[in-house]
């Protein structure tokens, strides 16, 4: 398929997606009554706000463009991990960040018992200013345990992110061995990743991430595709490598401790988008990060989706939606390719 | 002088790579370097390019040294192709290649037709829409060497151009063995410098300019070809005995083991 095709088809369907996602949740509002509270809410200066308006533009409009942009940065910084590491089967974990971020996230709920939703700061909790510290320092200890004289080496990269992924595991063991009842539902909620709390000001924030991220994305899209071929390589063609890296890693760190510290973990998005994505219009990655973006984006909204409604009147962990729905698929591709070999 | 190691020593490890080596690469000529395995050669091409610094001595490139030209202009000035290969994504080979136009400003319709022409000429042309995960070796190994001609495919204002190459005709067949030795022999007409690391003693005869023998990290003997090839070196660097003849045809030095 050319990459523009899907580029268009993608860049079509996600705003058809986001706005059908708009109708559905445990309160059904048709299509004909959201236009009209979009109306409503645009053009009519009267203090009264109906029910559909609230639904529509408190709850419903700030967790879908949340879902939007999570979706969007776990995949396309899922494209850059795996370009970066030049093995399609690395994603953001690998870096420590989710690692990281869970215990983050654990210690809290743990330090602070069950008032974790009181210190609010700014509409983000304890928990959400936990799993960021914890994410970005589980990366830079990667990074650092990497880095020597030389340069950074994404093989001891790899190997220091297992490590630490352990390490982080057993610290979230011996704080859910510590955690009372209570305490321990809130962790293993955490950790199935969740869009139900979103509000305009982690809207914001994640938008603010995000623009950032897809400013310096394309410009290293070059550099991703020479790196493929090797570092030295890639040194070859006049890339300033140990910067790319740097840069990279930074911004991945950034994008993916955000996304987790503000919805949980959110699993299988940047593993398996980028993959696809890859499978159907090749590893340019002037191409693969927008595309990973959008259709990360487009997966994120269905997910929460069907979240909201599978189990009326209760709401399932977005991130359960995003496994049931990534593995199947992925699987099916893994059959594919197969075959083909 | 365009590219010249001046009395570089490598010290790696606890071990000597390279003793007191001096030598030029100059432009339009072709330098090979040959010598038994673990004589030094793929080291001293790495402190060529400058993948790895000397212990001792120093690099200089068209006026400066090495390390002193930015990546961005030395990647305009100096294309290297390495023995083996690390990609694993299914690129198809015109995006292989045009990974070789990074460093240039040319637009995407001059690339495209440098690319093209580059295909043509190392016998490719068919892969152009083959996926490089799905070549044979010799396939991926011709479509890598294409990347590296695009790279020196214009001259570049900065300086000389160099290509260098890490045993470039191993993965080939006869044909392509001969198809490479005249691309290469045409690029150094164009005044590019060409060095390679070559084990076919007579191919290296047969092409190059310059032949420098490696052997324990040290030079054992440097010239053209005819003043290089003896009976007595070839005994005395590889242990092996053999005949010096000349090429009917080409009359170039042949070695007969």
């Amino acid at each position: 398929m050319p990459s523009s095709w899907l580029i268009a088809i993608l860049a079509i369907l996600l705003p058809v997606v986001a706005f059908y996602s708009m109708t559905v949740g445990t309160v059904s509002i048709s299509m004909a009554e959201a236009f009209s509270a979009a109306a409503d809410s645009l053009f009519s200066s009267g203090d009264t706000v109906s029910q559909a308006q609230v639904i529509l533009f408190d709850i419903r409009l700030p967790r879908i463009l949340l879902a939007l942009l999570v979706g969007a940065i776990l995949a396309s910084t899922g494209a850059v991990m795996q370009g970066l590491f030049r093995n399609p089967l690395a994603d953001p974990s690998l870096i420590g960040v989710s690692g990281g971020a869970s215990v983050g996230a654990s210690l809290m709920i743990v330090l602070a018992g069950g008032a974790v939703e009181s210190g609010l700061l700014m509409g983000l909790s304890l928990v959400a200013l936990g799993a960021f510290v914890g994410g970005f320092a589980a990366t830079i200890l990667v990074y650092r345990l990497a880095t020597s004289g030389i340069g950074t080496s994404v093989t001891t990269m790899l190997l220091a992110g297992i490590a630490i992924g352990a390490l982080a595991g057993a610290l979230n063991s011996l704080l859910s061995y510590f955690a009372d009842n209570d305490m321990l539902r809130q962790i293993s909620l955490w950790q199935m990743g969740n869009l139900s709390a979103a509000n305009w000001a982690k809207v914001s924030i994640m938008a603010l991430v995000s623009l950032l991220l897809f400013i310096s994305f394309p410009q290293d899209s070059r550099a991703l595709n020479a790196l493929l071929l090797g570092e030295s390589e890639a040194r070859h063609l006049g890339i300033d490598v140990q910067r790319v890296k740097r840069r990279l890693i930074v911004l991945t760190a950034l994008g993916v401790g955000v996304s987790v510290a503000l919805a949980g973990m959110v699993g299988f998005v940047g593993l398996v988008i980028p993959h696809v994505i890859r499978l159907l219009i090749g590893p340019d990655h002037r191409w693969l990060i927008p595309g990973s973006a959008m259709a990360g984006a487009i997966l994120l909204v269905v997910a929460d989706s069907l979240a909201r409604v599978v189990v009326l009147p209760a709401e399932l962990p977005t991130g359960i939606l995003t496994a049931l729905l990534g593995a199947p698929f992925f699987i099916v591709l893994l059959l594919q390719q197969r075959r083909e070999v | 002088m365009t590219l010249r190691a001046e009395n570089i020593s490598l010290h790696l490890s606890g071990f000597d790579l390279l003793r007191d080596v001096t030598v030029q690469v100059e432009a339009g000529k072709i330098t090979a370097i040959v010598g038994p395995n673990g004589a030094g050669k793929s080291s001293l091409l790495r402190v060529l390019t400058g993948e790895l610094a000397p212990t001792k001595g120093s690099v200089s490139f068209n006026q400066r040294d090495l390390n002193d030209w930015p990546v961005e202009q030395r990647a305009q000035m100096l294309a290297v192709l390495p023995q083996h290969s690390l990609l694993n994504f299914p690129f198809t080979a015109h995006e292989v290649v045009a990974l070789g136009r990074i460093p240039h400003q040319t637009g995407t319709l001059k690339d495209a037709e440098i690319i093209d022409q580059a295909l043509k000429l190392v016998d490719a042309e068919y892969l152009q829409k083959r996926f490089y995960t799905q070549m044979s070796g010799g396939e991926k190994q011709r479509v890598q060497l294409a990347r590296v001609l695009v790279q020196v495919w214009l001259p570049c204002e900065e300086g000389e151009q160099i290509l260098v190459l890490d045993e470039p005709t191993a993965a080939f067949d006869l044909a392509h063995q001969q198809l490479t030795l005249e691309i290469v022999r045409q690029l150094a007409e164009k005044g590019v410098g060409v060095v390679m690391v070559l084990h076919d003693l007579n191919l290296a005869a047969r092409c190059a300019d310059k032949l420098v023998v490696f052997d324990g990290g040290l030079v054992a003997a440097q010239g053209t070809p005819e003043e290089v090839l003896t009976e007595q070196l070839i005994d005395q660097v590889f242990g092996v005995k053999a005949m010096i003849s000349r090429h009917p045809v080409t009359n170039k030095p042949l070695v007969i083991t």
